[in-house]
């Protein structure tokens, strides 16, 4: 049962993951990708982290994919879909990638540490009261640090996007 | 159950797309968006592996790495859009600016 939806959900996450990267045209890259999101947030929904399904959601398919296609319904993307994609053109970086994708299934498949089948017992019950205590005690001072950057983020994305004025 | 090594290498094969779409696309837009997929797929490495260890951790790591990805798009995106208004070209190959 949780193999057959893992497998489901893997697939069709691949699948959009391949239609974003060569599609043509930015917007559908948009939305395939969102399409993969939602995969990932089941995935996640699987390895009953639902708080990050959640989160997920919210924040990559409802806040920064809405940017993405906000920013590319401002730019002018009419060039860019008609210039054609071809996978081929870049060789080194071709095989550079093969390297990396055989290197790293090797390694995850050659070992026996990644066999586990059966996870360890959760503490029981409320996950995500056990969750937020730990991230709200012991990791208290890198989520402050984390509203800060996202705090200096807003303010640098504002000051870079706004027109020149005087 | 599902075995663990099945999510590793779905985070492998999600990593290669997104490091095949970071360099071997040059629409800006696209790059942008395989960087994310490329968190992305670590970020279900975190969440398996803290899910067979038990451990609050690499959920607490994936909530971080989502908030750090929130502001990089939103600075990357005003980059973009003030490259844009500039220079009007959205091809990585054509933005030399700094000398790249």
């Amino acid at each position: 049962m949780d193999q057959g939806f893992f497998l489901l959900f893997a697939t069709v996450s691949v699948i959009t993951a391949l239609t974003m990267v060569l599609v043509r045209n930015p917007v559908h890259s948009a939305l395939a990708l969102m399409a993969c999101f939602l995969q990932v947030s089941a995935i996640f929904v699987l390895l009953e982290a639902p708080l990050l399904a959640v989160i997920q959601i919210f924040v990559y398919v409802g806040a920064i994919m809405v940017l993405f296609l906000f920013v590319i319904m401002m730019i002018d993307v009419r060039e860019a879909v008609l210039q054609r994609f071809l996978p081929g053109g870049n060789l080194p970086a071709l095989v550079l990638l093969a390297l990396l994708g055989v290197e790293m299934l090797v390694l995850v498949l050659w070992s026996d540490r990644f066999s586990v089948t059966e996870p360890v017992a959760m503490g029981g019950g409320d996950d995500v009261r056990e969750l937020s205590t730990a991230l709200f005690a012991d990791y208290l001072l890198p989520f402050e640090t984390a509203s800060v950057i996202l705090l200096a983020a807003l303010v640098g994305a504002i000051m870079l996007a706004r027109k020149e004025q005087g | 159950m599902v075995p663990l090594w099945w999510y590793i290498v779905l985070g492998v094969v999600l990593f290669v797309i997104g490091a095949a779409g970071v360099l071997l696309r040059r629409n800006i837009l696209v790059v942008l968006m395989s960087l994310e997929l490329l968190l992305n797929s670590v970020n279900i490495n975190f969440i398996a592996f803290g899910r067979y260890h038990a451990d609050f951790r690499g959920q607490i790591f994936a909530i971080f790495v989502i908030a750090i990805t929130a502001a990089e798009v939103a600075v990357a995106l005003g980059i973009l859009v003030a490259l844009v208004r500039n220079k009007s070209t959205i091809k990585v190959d054509d933005m030399t600016v700094m000398k790249g």
